[in-house]
């Protein structure tokens, strides 16, 4: 990344495009509290976090970002409402106040069914619901997804599109990164980067409607 | 570490059964081997202990020394200088508080024969006191009388290794006659087994009355040890110094360094055996100790398995807000719960080996709470010492290249 210099503001959903190396990954990082950048500043809710050291910057993960990954990196083994749990665990909130918002996400993202089934048993689109879910868990500042719908089929990712748009109207702000341009006119604002820069800012695209699924 | 982190722990280690059995083992092995070959050390040690005790307690026994003649030291034992009368001075003497009882003995080798079996054993005259002081049990007939000793009587009494020698095993020889020395003596009893091999064999002795074995036997006057028993064991030291004393002032000797006698305690010898057999268990546990080492490394080494393996997830928890200390106390606790389970389970096998091992030979069956108490300390420890590596090189992944890593 060279001289990018943006700012996302709160409520907003930003998709940030760009062709493989362009810079996408290094910038997902740096915006999940992952890696420091080497040089510039990274503020988040108002916080410098650019300077902090490993374990302050995993407090900052832990509260202000809900990550969503391409390949979902649900715990094996584990049922979907553990998984949910585990960033409330790190908190270290109440067991009872975990299990309750663990149902209530779990719900939003229409798994009340299958709460205690284990990652193992669950469709690529409700592995991602779950890890949406995960992501809500903290009510984090952003909720950063890594190519969300990269691995499930374009069906379910419609429906993953459509969660993130209901959550970003009640407010929640989201951060996509994809380098499918149907995926990010879901978004309201798309950033294109090339090569390390920021080549285009817009929010002047259609934004497209996430259909209902049958 | 909460309740969670130890369920956690425990559904980990049960997703690879034998990987998880066999790093276990390694301690099985080590923590059981360390309690048997402990306890194997303390049972023998108290069975020599025991055995020695049998011999008689509060015992002191006076020997002379080798005679000096031109400057050359006999061997101990063999002078001719203690008497009965410096037994029965022992026995007498005003100077003399702390002895409860004496024996006077006259000890040597004599070829032994029947009608048809021969054997070559030890001939000891006592009088009644010997078998006092010795604790000496009757299996059949009696032991020397007073009266016997007295009518230099030709009686012996047999111990069961002479009389398996001499007249097969089991037999009873009481009534029966035996040749030593061209002298023939009648069995009037045989002594319970007290165990014991080789020279210590105590139970592959003849005894005969005292004058018996002076006149008739082996033509001699003096007596080749005296046995005194202590009145308790609180004083054997006065009872060495009296009995010491008196016989440098009956044998008219000034300076002790020229004693023509020597007096050795039962505690002593009690003391250097303890020694020897605690150098003995010590060296045993060593030995399992590198067994444990060796069952620790392969705890460290499933566990960097295990880390490289879940490198992804390691990056997960980390990305969701789990610090260094947090993934640290995850791993620890599992390699703790293996070499714990594995001590617990170690610590049964170390005991069941300990008791076959006391009923296959016979020796006590002796399991200290002490060895138990470091076999679990040690378990936990080695859990901990083993498992601190990997965790700590599981907490300083990067969580971005453990999220990459494939």
């Amino acid at each position: 990344m060279d001289n990018a210099s943006f700012e996302i503001k709160k409520g907003e959903f930003v998709a940030i495009m760009g062709p493989s190396g362009s810079g996408k990954s290094t910038l997902m990082h740096i915006l999940g509290a992952l890696d420091s950048p080497t040089s510039g500043q990274y503020f988040l809710d108002g916080e410098d976090v650019s300077k902090l050291k490993d374990d302050e910057l995993a407090v900052v993960r832990n509260k202000k970002i809900g990550f969503i990954f391409q390949s979902f990196n649900l715990l094996p083994r584990t049922s979907a409402l553990k998984n949910v749990i585990l960033p409330m665990r790190y908190a270290g909130i109440p067991t009872e106040e975990r299990q309750k918002r663990a149902e209530k996400y779990l719900k939003m993202v229409g798994l009340g069914e299958r709460m205690n089934h284990g990652s193992n048993q669950l469709s690529g689109g409700q592995q991602q619901r779950v890890a949406i879910a995960r992501g809500l868990a903290m009510n984090p500042a952003i909720l950063l997804a890594d190519e969300p719908t990269g691995n499930i089929a374009t069906a379910q990712a419609e429906e993953i599109m459509q969660i993130f748009q209901k959550l970003n109207d009640e407010g929640h702000t989201i951060v996509m990164i994809t380098h499918e341009t149907d995926i990010a006119e879901h978004a309201k604002r798309v950033i294109h980067i090339r090569d390390g820069r920021i080549v285009g800012d817009s929010s002047k695209h259609r934004q497209r409607k996430a259909k209902m699924s049958s | 570490m909460d309740f969670e982190t130890l369920a956690d722990a425990i559904s980990t280690l049960t997703i690879n059964k034998l990987r998880t059995g066999l790093a276990t083992l390694g301690i099985v092995i080590g923590i059981g081997s360390v309690i048997a070959l402990i306890s194997l050390g303390q049972a023998s040690s108290q069975a020599i202990q025991s055995r020695i005790q049998s011999l008689g307690s509060n015992l002191l026994t006076v020997q002379p020394s080798g005679q000096r003649t031109g400057g050359i030291q006999g061997a101990a034992g063999g002078g001719t200088t203690l008497t009965m009368a410096d037994a029965e001075a022992i026995k007498t003497s005003s100077q003399i508080t702390t002895v409860a009882n004496v024996s006077p003995e006259y000890q040597g080798r004599a070829q032994v024969t029947t009608g048809n079996a021969n054997t070559n054993t030890q001939i000891i005259g006592v009088t009644p006191a010997y078998g006092e002081i010795r604790k000496t049990t009757m299996a059949q007939g009696n032991f020397i009388t007073q009266n016997q000793v007295d009518g230099i009587s030709k009686v012996a009494v047999l111990g069961p290794t002479v009389v398996s020698d001499l007249f097969g095993k089991g037999a009873n020889p009481v009534g029966q006659s035996i040749r030593i020395n061209g002298q023939t003596l009648t069995v009037i009893g045989v002594t319970t087994s007290k165990g014991g091999t080789g020279f210590q064999n105590q139970d592959d002795i003849i005894w005969v009355p005292l004058t018996t074995a002076q006149k008739q036997l082996f033509g001699a006057e003096n007596l080749t040890s005296i046995a005194v028993e202590a009145a308790s064991p609180d004083v054997m030291v006065d009872a060495q110094n009296q009995v010491g004393y008196l016989l440098l002032a009956r044998h008219k000797i000034n300076d002790p360094a020229d004693k023509d006698f020597s007096i050795f305690n039962q505690q002593d010898l009690l003391n250097t055996i303890n020694q020897t057999t605690g150098t003995f268990t010590t060296l045993l546990a060593g030995v399992a100790a590198i067994s444990l080492l060796v069952g620790g490394i392969g705890i460290m080494n499933i566990m960097l398995v295990t880390v490289t393996e879940r490198t992804r997830e390691i990056g997960l928890r980390k990305a969701l807000g789990a610090k260094k200390q947090t993934i640290v106390t995850q791993f620890l606790v599992e390699s703790i719960i293996l070499t714990f389970v594995g001590g617990v389970i170690g610590i049964g096998v170390g005991v069941l080996a300990s008791y076959l091992i006391s009923i296959f030979t016979g020796s006590p069956f002796v399991v200290s709470l002490n060895s138990i108490l470091l076999a679990f300390a040690v378990s936990a420890g080695i859990g901990i010492l083993f498992g601190w590596y990997p965790a700590r090189r599981a907490a300083n992944l990067q969580p971005i290249e453990a999220l990459r890593y494939e």
